[in-house]
């Protein structure tokens, strides 16, 4: 067990940094995913025929195996194929893919009367929109950004095999060198880094709606 | 870039020999088929008695959820280190990457069941004991045609996990297509990268065409609704949601 501790003091740097990088690449795609995903998901939802493509469309995506879409994304958008951009495009298409439809289906579920009811006190389509119905979708949206997080952080581990620095490289190293440790770390921090992820996510959606602690109140 | 992988592609030096496209493609579909047999074989008789017994669902969901965060990467190396030294042959990293993907494989199919069997209408399982049918008969006749379609969401996302940690596994010297990959990158191969990830995608896209496929043909159409629907129909038309006609319910993680 003091093997396992050693290690990490002697090479605390090392692993901070690659926390950081594969807290980066993680969250920058949902973040980014969730700012495209918000009018696309809003645009199915009020363009019924728009739904099943883009379900469909979404299917198609998460068909392809990540590592493939690492490599393939270089061909198709010309950058580098080591680029770390690649990771960060590929995770945003796959998040984008994911809460497209949840977005859709949270809008989805705001019940009538409550637009009824915003729409007679004035509200008009896009205060109503920010003021009103995404408020009420939070729940939902935050469950499949949950989702979205959590595969995040077990994808861009896949990166270390195209050689992008973060918590995978644990693995690659740890493979070379025959060496249980820095696997087993790599391992926790990454399950750490999800918990984090999820319960960052669980909070700001509490924060954000304060009428359910209310109403179990 | 594009040109040289399609010259990669149709230069008949890599259709032959034993890393030739069809052999590595072939590698690829039996280490995916097996895996996936053994994964079904445990995770469908583990479904189906937990929905119908309604126990130990909440474990079954705990592991789904926290074998999500897992990252597959450093699953297949763990396997490796500690069962590799056991084996000492030519299989020392063969068996380790297949036990990986069965554990894998098992949580999709095995949620998919359980949940597949439990949400079938309450009604249609009362009226099934009412005509005096026994829990088997029930089971077999009436929860498991109700859970297809959950069943097969799970055995889609199971399969292409499947496929997605197989290339992966090519790291730890697995065969299969994700070789090109693997090997591309050692040598700056880069048309020969992308090959491989491209073959890699339409074997995918292709699997989960196929299962989708049998799924259509296999579920009953009183589920599906399918018999009345059109095209102008919105998506939630059918009686069942996640039919075979819709992707309604599809359990789905990027893979």
């Amino acid at each position: 067990m003091s093997e396992y501790f050693t290690w990490l003091l002697d090479n605390a740097g090392q692993v901070t940094a690659l926390f950081w990088a594969h807290t980066k690449l993680a969250v920058i795609p949902l973040l980014i995913g969730l700012v495209l995903a918000l009018p696309l998901g809003w645009a199915s939802r009020r363009i019924p025929r728009l739904y099943t493509p883009m379900v469909g469309l979404t299917g198609l995506l998460y068909t392809i195996p990540s590592l493939a879409l690492f490599v393939a994304l270089p061909g198709i958008i010309g950058t580098k194929i080591l680029d770390p951009v690649n990771v960060v495009v590929a995770l945003t298409l796959y998040t984008v893919a994911l809460l497209v439809r949840t977005v859709a289906d949270g809008l989805a579920a705001v019940p009538e009367d409550v637009q009824a009811a915003a729409t007679a006190m004035g509200y008009r389509r896009f205060r109503r929109l920010v003021a009103v119905e995404l408020p009420i979708a939070v729940p939902v949206i935050a469950a499949g950004l949950r989702v979205a997080a959590v595969s995040n952080v077990s994808l861009v581990s896949v990166a270390a095999l195209i050689g992008v620095p973060q918590l995978g490289q644990l693995f690659t190293s740890g493979f070379q060198l025959f060496y249980f440790v820095p696997i087993v770390w790599g391992v926790v921090l990454c399950l750490l880094l999800a918990f984090l992820l999820d319960a960052v996510i669980l909070l700001v959606a509490r924060w954000l709606t304060p009428w359910t602690r209310a109403a179990q109140a | 870039m594009i040109d040289l992988m399609l010259a990669w592609l149709t230069d008949p030096a890599n259709w032959t020999g034993s890393d030739g496209v069809p052999v590595r493609t072939l590698e690829h579909v039996v280490y995916s088929l097996v895996t996936l047999a053994v994964a079904c074989a445990i995770a469908v008789p583990a479904g189906l008695w937990i929905g119908h017994t309604g126990r130990g669902t909440f474990i079954v969901a705990g592991i789904a959820n926290g074998l999500r965060a897992l990252p597959t990467l450093g699953l297949l190396v763990l396997f490796v280190l500690i069962i590799a030294p056991l084996i000492g042959n030519d299989l020392a990293f063969v068996i380790p990457s297949l036990v990986a993907l069965v554990v894998l494989g098992v949580p999709p199919v095995l949620s998919g069941t359980y949940a597949g069997i439990q949400n079938v209408d309450p009604a249609a399982r009362d009226a099934a004991y009412g005509v005096g049918m026994s829990g088997r008969q029930v089971l077999w006749r009436v929860e498991l045609p109700c859970a297809l379609p959950l069943m097969f969401s799970g055995l889609r996302s199971a399969t292409l996990q499947i496929i997605a940690t197989a290339t992966i596994a090519a790291y730890v010297s697995l065969g299969g297509l994700g070789r090109y990959i693997i090997d591309g990158q050692a040598t700056h191969d880069f048309p020969q990268m992308l090959a491989g990830a491209v073959l890699v995608a339409v074997l995918a896209l292709l699997a989960d065409l196929l299962i989708a496929g049998v799924q259509r043909i296999t579920v009953s159409r009183g589920l599906t609704g399918r018999y009345r629907r059109t095209a102008a129909d919105p998506p939630s038309a059918g009686p069942v949601a996640g039919g075979a006609g819709s992707e309604g319910d599809r359990v789905l993680d990027p893979v």
